[in-house]
């Protein structure tokens, strides 16, 4: 069998390199029978390449294709042969041949991969941009960057997902890609001179690369190896190295031989004496913490606050504002909350004199359509407001603080209790408690008698609250 | 750039250097659309300064003022250096411009505390929901926790941070005591303890809180405390708090430093040595105590790495033949890293390993050598028996030394 020429483009042809592959393989030709050139090699045999045509496709494992994409990105001229050595040995019966990395053309292949994937991180990471304006004014970040492999088209997605906002232009030796915001289009290799020589931020770039530097550490050898020389002139911060690495040893000797200085500044007493004393004085303070708060949770984005007088008998402390709520700014104003004024006014208690509010501040809920459903805070979300409900009662301090609902329970002590096992008093931490469902429950019992005979209990549930307030 | 700002500049990132972390990793995968700008990555170093350290983030202080007075920081009340001072809306464009021409992977933001934690803590909220809500930012946010801050702060500002991290900086109560008086160490775990909390809830409602976690550090030889006792005080932080990351930061000649400490800085092989050992710790399955137990009095040995020296109080165990011993084992001979012992593993499934196989799929096959049995080799039993390897195994020190 005759020697079998095949030729590709220069680069990383991995199409090219797939064909070929396809045809090889179909022709059964052994490593050994091909000769590789690309379209830049001269050509010394003078022979014909051979005929590309249309063959099946090669079923390759997942990590061959892998290792094949990244080493065809390699600078070295022999990558298509190697790679098509690895290829013949995979399909004729080595086809873990990747897992024995001990082997010496899988050892050099992944090398070259290593190689060529750090090429790419290293594109990725020391690639500068500098800003300039087109004709039309628009503004445009351009860079110039020399890859060591052909590794533009690899490199290139991570700019345009990073920078999608922006109007980009990256220059190399082996070609250029530019964004518009939209799509990406290739240029011809560029030079140096193409893109602009300053940027308004480079000064600042470089005052901080030396002040973020410790020249007690100082350790060259260390910088070298992570950034290699070859980098150094494309970018802006590598000028200063070398004044940063001269005056390093006289800069730490500077920092060790100062003595310890006297503080020449007065002793700010009072100021630090204010600096632990930094919590909210009155629920006013406090309400107008939460109010400028983010909201803890998905959903409305101002906080409802808990009302009421201060020293009140009762604090009732409910879940979460509703849709109605919501609206209004105001807790307990929708069904639930005149279900509650209903039992109030029957068991006597002033709806005016309690305190009410809720374990958590926001209203969360799903938007669905034009409606706003309500959505159970999570544990986690319950507990991230529990701070201001601890304060808040600390504030109002009650003699009594009922938990309406699990969520409450939630709240106040931190655990997740059942209602009905908790049901009747209990403490909060240093508040006499009382737990006992939330009435939007009784909205949900489906059929009157259920309904008329949980609203009693819940009725006889406040006829006690009021006993313990009494005394 | 004007001249004003550019001042503020050099002495706000100038006290930010003695943190050591940079690491912007571990943030979950994210990019802005065309109204915003940024994407998460793996860590991206963007540069190296001479020190060896690379320059992910923009690490800065939002001010240098600081109304505590800890001996072992520069910023400290006492401290004579120039102070300034940062509007939120100055590191926010300064993050901005920087991120759009490829500096940086984010934002790593600390801060003295002026007037109060809250405050503070307030400040440098703003600046991350800014960042995220107004610009639409979706790189990388770290955030220096105040441990002092009141809790409700911390929580919203997780929800805008990949990462919040409180200092411990001294390894113990007593230290702390000494050195920082007017901090509290119950105050600074109780927080850990917070957000430890916080990221785990997070994560089982599939929420965002701190997502990359939480990491620390401490400073070494601004006190007495011994790396046997550093390194428990790691495997604790690791264990109670889920912390992803404890940095070690050899305690650094600082300007003007206070006359508490020691004024000449420990030697920075005992920090490289210290992470030598976070890895044992991390991935190998060493205990403290067996990483203590290879050197002596408590400090580890600065000539050979932990491993090594705990290998050669170990040699009953070694060698080991390379073609049959567990993955375990394997992770414990000196000079095989995780990745090794992977391969390592796959390969001798489909072959038999020589001496001249395993130098293809470790770094260097000088130091495994006595350790190892290939189907080649055998140490000779002089190497193996030898009780000194110590000349072999001890590396050049990769820390210049300071003169």
């Amino acid at each position: 069998m005759g020697m079998i020429r095949m030729a590709l483009h220069d680069g990383a042809d991995l199409d090219g390199f797939r064909t070929a592959v396809r045809t090889l393989v179909a022709q059964h030709a052994p490593p050994d029978a091909v000769v590789w050139s690309t379209a830049n090699d001269n050509d010394l045999f003078g022979a014909q390449a051979a005929p590309v045509g249309e063959a099946p496709a090669v079923s390759l494992p997942r990590d061959v294709t892998e290792l094949i994409g990244l080493a065809i990105c390699h600078s070295d001229p022999e990558r298509f042969a190697l790679l098509y050595r690895l290829v013949w040995r995979v399909l004729n019966g080595e086809r873990h041949l990747l897992e024995v990395q001990s082997d010496p053309l899988v050892h050099r292949l992944q090398l070259m991969a290593r190689s060529v994937r750090r090429d790419i991180h290293k594109m990725h990471a020391f690639l500068r941009f500098r800003e300039t304006h087109d004709p039309d004014g628009t503004e445009r970040f351009v860079a110039w960057f020399e890859p060591e492999h052909h590794i533009l088209d690899a490199a290139v997605p991570f700019f345009v997902e990073r920078f999608r906002g922006m109007v980009w232009s990256i220059l190399t030796p082996q070609g250029a890609r530019h964004w518009d915001r939209e799509t990406l289009v290739e240029g011809p290799p560029a030079h140096k001179a193409d893109a602009p020589d300053s940027d308004a931020f480079e000064a600042a770039w470089k005052s901080y690369y030396e002040s973020i530097f410790n020249p007690a550490r100082v350790n060259p050898a260390a910088m070298r190896q992570h950034m290699p020389k070859k980098y150094w002139r494309n970018l802006p911060e590598a000028a200063a190295i070398s004044d940063l690495v001269r005056e390093a040893p006289n800069r730490a000797r500077e920092m060790i031989e100062r003595e310890a200085a006297m503080p020449t500044k007065r002793d700010p007493k009072k100021a630090v004496a204010a600096m632990a004393d930094q919590e909210p004085k009155s629920l006013r303070a406090l309400n107008a913490l939460i109010a400028a708060s983010e909201p803890l949770t998905p959903g409305a984005d101002h906080a409802v606050l808990g009302e009421g007088p201060i020293g009140a008998d009762i604090a009732f402390v409910g879940e979460q504002p509703g849709d109605q709520e919501d609206l209004e700014g105001k807790p307990f104003v929708g069904p639930a909350g005149q279900m509650l004024d209903r039992a109030l006014e029957e068991v006597g208690i002033d709806r005016k004199r309690v305190y009410v509010t809720n374990a958590v501040k926001h209203f969360k809920y799903e938007p669905r359509g034009k409606r706003r459903i309500h959505k159970k805070p999570s544990p986690g979300e319950v507990k991230r407001y529990r701070w201001w409900l601890t304060k808040e009662l600390e504030f109002v301090h009650p003699k009594l603080v009922v938990a309406l609902g699990g969520t409450a329970l939630l709240g106040l002590t931190g655990k997740p209790l059942s209602v009905m096992r908790a049901r009747g008093p209990l403490q909060f931490g240093a508040f006499p408690g009382y737990a006992t469902v939330h009435p939007s429950y009784l909205l949900r019992i489906p059929d009157a008698a259920g309904k008329a005979e949980a609203y009693k209990a819940f009725r006889d549930d406040l006829g006690r609250m009021k006993k313990l307030v009494a005394t | 750039m004007d001249d004003k700002f550019a001042a503020k500049l050099r002495i706000l990132s100038d006290a930010a250097k003695y943190d050591a972390s940079c690491a912007s990793s571990g943030a979950p995968k994210r990019a802005a659309g065309v109204d915003g700008i940024g994407s998460t990555s793996n860590g991206i170093c963007h540069a190296y300064t001479p020190d060896g350290r690379c320059v992910s983030l923009l690490k800065i202080l939002l001010t240098n003022y600081c109304l505590f007075d800890c001996a072992y920081c520069i910023n400290r009340r006492s401290s004579n250096v120039a102070r300034a001072r940062f509007s939120v809306e100055e590191v926010v464009q300064l993050t901005l411009n920087f991120y759009k021409r490829n500096y940086i992977e984010g934002l790593f933001l600390s801060s003295g505390i002026v007037k109060s934690p809250d405050h503070t803590m307030e400040e440098m909220m703003r600046v991350a929901k800014s960042l995220r809500q107004q610009h639409g930012f979706a790189g990388y946010i770290h955030l220096k926790t105040i441990p002092e801050a009141s809790p409700w702060l911390i929580e919203q500002a997780g929800l805008f941070a990949d990462r919040m991290s409180i200092n411990l900086e001294l390894p113990s109560a007593d230290s702390l005591r000494a050195l920082a008086p007017e901090k509290n160490a119950g105050t600074i775990t109780g927080a850990m303890g917070q957000m430890h909390e916080r990221i785990e809830e997070a994560k089982e409602d599939r929420r965002k809180f701190s997502p990359a976690g939480q990491s620390t550090q401490i400073i070494v030889g601004a006190d007495a405390t011994t790396d046997a006792s550093l390194l428990d005080t790691s495997a604790t932080l690791y264990k109670d708090y889920a912390l992803r990351r404890v940095y070690y930061s050899a305690f650094s000649p600082i300007p003007a430093a206070s006359a508490v400490l020691p004024l000449k800085a420990p030697p920075l092989q005992r920090e490289n040595r210290l992470y030598q050992a976070d890895w044992l710790l991390r991935f190998y399955g060493f205990t403290a105590e067996e990483v203590a137990s290879g050197g002596t009095d408590g400090m580890l040995d600065l000539d050979i790495d932990p491993k090594s020296a705990w290998a050669l109080k170990n040699r009953h165990l070694f060698p080991l033949d390379v073609n049959a011993a567990d993955r375990e084992m394997l992770l414990r001979v000196p000079g095989l890293g995780t990745r090794s012992v992977d391969r390592i593993i796959a390969a001798r499934r489909h072959t038999e390993l020589r001496l001249v196989d395993v130098a293809r799929l470790a770094k260097s096959v000088k130091r495994l050598r006595p350790f190892l049995i290939t189907a080649d080799y055998r140490p000779p039993a002089k190497l193996a028996g030898a009780l000194d390897l110590r000349p072999q195994l001890a590396s050049v020190p990769e820390q210049a030394s300071l003169f």
